[in-house]
């Protein structure tokens, strides 16, 4: 009933079921409506982990060494806990830089290297061949025996050609033709494939449920659940180690550490879980989803590994073949179907993701290198390259599969082939001290990392792949009895006579300390570059800068958009570069893609583009073509990493600068306001001198004109002209005087007698000399002096000019019936003060601000007479300034005025007693 | 995306001890002839430890700091 075309039918029916889900999933991605948008389909398809090496080989392995197949899962549990802070790096270093693949990240790392990029990638193709091979052998072998259905029997190496007549190579190529159709669709610069990721998740589920059923079936249905099963088994008597024993306690740290790695490192989980991420957050639900998977997935391996042998007691059924002989020797043929169908998936899913992650390494880190390199390709000057780049990974993906197909055909039954999961797990865990170095540690170097991967190879290779070469019998096997050259200490499982170990974790410790040593050692003798530097700096600080900062600053250079434009266009297509440039344009607020700047910005941009489509060392050589790249020294680099202190510390010296400039701006606006001030007062005071004295002369003139013209004039009219010419000429005298008194004293060029005063004497002596003035004007004069006053130092008669000056502008200005006013003079502490009151006219409070100028009279001097100089007050204020007092007036317009001034007593002076001596 | 770093602390702890609990030589007391529930110890051991770690994992990711 289970018969071949039934199984074909049911397994290519169960492949174009993935293929239409990938479809949709596609198709939705298309739409904008993910269908993997979830924490759960990400868990999901981190199980691609599991294999068909999980579902059939662990099995196997507890069959041999009882719990010792676990740690392969306790390693990825434990792993997952530290994914907070690793792999959260690692995923925002990738989404920030566009990195799309494990050999991009470690080139990209150090230096953008081509040489890293190519070496990883050639590393892992060795080591993951093999494994691709392991799985087409999985899937041939169990068609094989669920075909011999009802029968329980193991197949024999295969007598069929290779190729055409061999059923494993279609299956091979339809893996082949669906990683092509969902994987290289289309260039993408992030390389996510949403179909893809949706079957992965779909197949790991179906994996997960055949696998329980299974279970379920032997523990359950055959057996009595786990109690019943591992009790039978204790009574087995070569069993019974299985069952208590933890087995080697180092293969058991060691298989720990090496699926640590794996869960990490191989190219599939890196695609699944960095490359198709969409979305950091769902990490954290991943984190304990993915480890209850492998826990859910492992629950019945023990049941089923004890079932098995207690069901099949003589050894004629491989343990590894367990999960599917037991359901079809118990006449179940729908379950046994399903159960070959889980393994199936598990090995599809695995060599899909492994054969595109790979065919992404192979173009982006090899091929293209290189192609680009050859300068007789012109590579650089097609239009379009996106059709070359789909080429070469289809290219790859075939070339992978049938390379994996070649090596299953040829390996076939051999130990090679058996044992490949753990070798090729011992190899992808050589680019841990590379990455996990380089997301932690600034100090590591490209040439480091070259030699301790190589090292770390070349061990492994020693160590690990010859001998099973040596045991198919391809090498003389006395190369592992005697060691190369028969050099015994070379034995390459007991390298330099390590012994007691087994050969896991013998090369585990000497290729680490190979691999480690050199890293460490050789960056440390050497040092970063600028290049390194920089790239260090965005790796290992990628938490704590935001995504925007990365990167661009560290380059100088000049490109034009244009050039920029057509490089994208070549590698993704013109229509998809101006639409990323769009996008560019947009997010910068610039309205088209011609008003963008070619800065540094723009240029990273487009390099993490290409990166996306090309690899991070094959963009950078593309866009240095088109880029005119000014080289960045070690100490420019460290200078703009100093920079922002240096910025600071600048700022403040500008800032103290500036303020300092301020305050010396406005000394000199003040001083320059004040040279205004004087030059106009100059220019004042030279027009008023020149009015003033032009009034005198006028009339002066006029008088001597008419005299001179009219010889008959009468004798009185005569007279009085002439007293008028000689009293203006005395004016005239007068004012000019004024003048001159009052350019030296300004100029400090006065002559002062100065000599110990009485100013009572001084105000008497005024008092006497205008009391005709007084007189003539019928204005009543008080003076009030107190009976003894201290002396003053002063010059005399310009006290005395002081006093006059006041005295007759208060009889000026107080002539009137009832005018009066009093001289008074009292003493204010170390002052003495004089005031002078009259009860005349008063002056406005404009006008007191102004009186003292020269030439300023109160009240408006155009349309009244003027009655003095105008330079009286300014004189008296000057003089009694140059003595150390003070001249000011108080005043009410219509209640008269009160000058006042004040003079310092002489220090130590006496008292002057009396009057008058 | 906040993370408080009192998350990444706990789950750094959780990986010691899950490695301290599953290597040589805690895993070493559990080897032995004796049973738990019809399973022998050291499975049984083994797995309750993968399961509470999961468990905690699943405590420590999903718990809502106010």
């Amino acid at each position: 009933m289970l018969t071949a075309p039934i199984i074909v039918i049911a397994s290519f029916a169960y492949v174009g079921l993935l293929f239409a889900i990938a479809y949709y999933g596609d198709k939705r991605a298309d739409e904008g409506r993910s269908i993997i948008a979830n924490p759960y389909i990400y868990a999901l398809s981190l199980a691609v982990y599991c294999t068909a090496w999980t579902f059939y080989g662990s099995v196997g392995r507890a069959a041999t060494s009882g719990i010792g197949f676990l740690p392969i899962y306790l390693g990825p549990t434990l792993m997952a806990a530290l994914w907070w802070y690793v792999m959260l790096k690692i995923i925002r270093i990738s989404k920030q830089n566009r990195i799309t693949s494990i050999a991009d990240f470690i080139a990209s790392r150090y230096g953008k290297s081509q040489m890293v990029g190519g070496l990883v990638t050639i590393i892992a193709v060795i080591g993951i061949i093999p494994y691709i091979a392991l799985q087409l052998k999985a899937i041939s072998n169990t068609f094989l025996i669920v075909l011999d259905y009802p029968e329980v029997a193991m197949p024999h190496k295969q007598s069929a050609p290779l190729f055409l007549g061999d059923n494993t190579f279609y299956i091979a190529m339809l893996l082949a033709a669906f990683a092509i159709l969902f994987g290289t669709r289309h260039l993408d610069a992030t390389e996510r494939h949403e179909g893809l990721v949706a079957a992965i998740a779909f197949e790991s589920l179906v994996k997960l449920l055949a696998f329980i059923a299974v279970g379920l079936f032997v523990t359950f249905w055959m057996y009595d659940g786990f109690g019943d099963i591992f009790h039978r088994a204790q009574e087995v008597a070569q069993l019974t180690p299985l069952l208590t024993e933890g087995g080697n306690y180092a293969t058991w740290a060691s298989l720990t550490f090496l699926s640590m790695a794996a869960i990490m490192f191989l190219p599939r989980q890196w695609q699944v879980t960095v490359v198709e991420n969409v979305d950091e957050r769902h990490l954290n639900t991943a984190i304990w989803l993915f480890p209850l998977y492998l826990l859910a997935i492992n629950v019945f391996v023990l049941p089923i590994a004890f079932g098995g042998l207690l069901h099949f007691p003589s050894g004629s059924v491989d343990a590894d073949t367990f999960v599917l002989t037991l359901p079809i020797s118990e006449q179940a043929p729908w379950l046994a179907l399903f159960a070959f169908i889980g393994g199936l998936s598990a090995a599809t899913g695995m060599v899909i993701v492994e054969t595109i992650a790979l065919s992404t390494m192979v173009c982006n880190d090899l091929v293209m290198p290189v192609l680009l390199r050859m300068k007789g390709l012109r590579l650089t000057a097609r239009r379009d390259l996106s059709g070359l780049l789909l080429g070469i990974r289809r290219g790859a993906i075939v070339l992978i599969l049938v390379l994996g197909y070649l090596y299953f055909g040829l390996a076939g039954e051999a130990y090679a082939l058996v044992s490949i999961g753990l070798i090729s797990f011992s190899l992808v865990a050589q680019f841990a001290p590379a990455i996990i170095g380089g997301i932690f540690w600034k100090g590591g170097t490209r040439t480091g990392t070259v030699y301790g991967l190589a090292a770390g190879f070349l061990v492994w290779l020693y160590t690990l792949l010859l001998p099973s070469f040596a045991k198919s019998g391809w090498l003389p096997i006395n190369f592992l009895s005697q060691g190369m050259f028969g050099v015994d200490l070379l034995k390459p499982q007991q390298l330099f006579g390590l012994e007691g170990l087994d050969d896991i974790t013998h090369c585990l410790f000497w290729s680490m300390l190979a691999n480690i040593g050199c890293y460490v050692a050789v960056s440390l003798a050497k040092g970063p570059s600028a290049a390194e530097h920089g790239q260090a700096t965005v790796f290992v600080d990628a938490l704590r800068q935001s995504g925007a900062t990365a990167g661009p600053r560290l380059w100088r250079g000049s490109a034009s958009v244009n050039d920029l434009l057509a490089l994208l266009g070549r590698f993704l297509g013109p229509e998809r570069a101006r639409e990323a440039f769009e996008s560019y344009a947009r997010d910068r607020g610039a309205r088209a893609i011609e008003s963008l700047a070619a800065d540094a910005s723009l240029v990273h941009h487009v390099e993490s583009l290409l990166a996306g489509a090309i690899g991070s060392a094959s963009a950078r050589v593309m866009v240095a073509s088109v880029v005119e790249e000014e080289p960045l020294g070690l100490d420019e680099v460290m200078n703009i990493i100093d920079e922002a202190s240096q910025v600071l510390a600048y700022s403040r010296q500008l800032e103290q600068k500036s303020r300092e400039l301020e305050a010396a701006t406005n000394e000199l606006r003040g001083a320059n306001q004040r040279l205004q001030e004087l030059d106009r007062l100059k220019d004042d005071f030279i027009s008023t001198v020149t009015h003033e004295l032009r009034t005198p002369l006028t009339s002066i003139r006029a008088f001597s004109e008419i005299l001179n013209d009219n010889p008959r004039l009468e004798d009185g009219q005569r007279a009085k002209f002439l007293s008028i010419i000689i009293k203006e000429s005395e004016r005239l005298t007068r004012l000019i005087n004024q003048v001159l008194d009052l350019a030296k004293i300004e100029s400090g060029n006065a002559e002062w007698h100065t000599s110990d005063i009485d100013l009572r004497e001084v105000i008497e002596d005024s008092v006497t000399a205008v009391s005709q003035l007084f007189k003539d004007g019928n204005i009543a004069l008080t003076v009030q002096l107190p009976r003894q006053t201290p002396q003053i130092v002063a010059d005399r008669d310009r006290l005395m000019q002081v006093m006059l000056n006041l005295l007759s502008n208060a009889a000026k200005f107080c002539e009137r019936p009832d005018g009066k006013v009093t001289a008074s003079l009292e003493r204010q502490g170390d002052f003495l003060r004089v005031d002078v009151t009259d009860n005349g006219i008063g002056i406005s409070p404009a006008d007191q601000a102004v009186i003292f100028d020269k030439f300023r009279q109160a009240g408006d001097t155009l349309t009244q007479k003027p009655k003095g100089s105008g330079l009286g007050l300014a004189i008296s204020r000057q003089i009694i300034d140059h003595f150390g007092g003070r001249l000011w007036v108080e005043s009410q317009p219509g209640a008269g005025s009160k000058f006042s001034f004040t003079l310092p007593v002489k220090a130590g002076s006496e008292l002057q007693q009396g009057f008058g001596t | 995306m906040i993370r408080p770093s009192i998350k990444g602390q706990r789950l750094v702890a959780l990986f010691l001890m899950g490695f301290l609990l599953l290597n040589y030589p805690l895993l070493n007391l559990f080897a032995g002839s004796g049973h738990v529930l019809g399973i022998p110890v050291l499975y049984a051991y083994v797995f309750a430890v993968w399961a509470l770690l999961i468990g905690l994992m699943a405590l420590v990711i999903e718990k809502r700091e106010d």
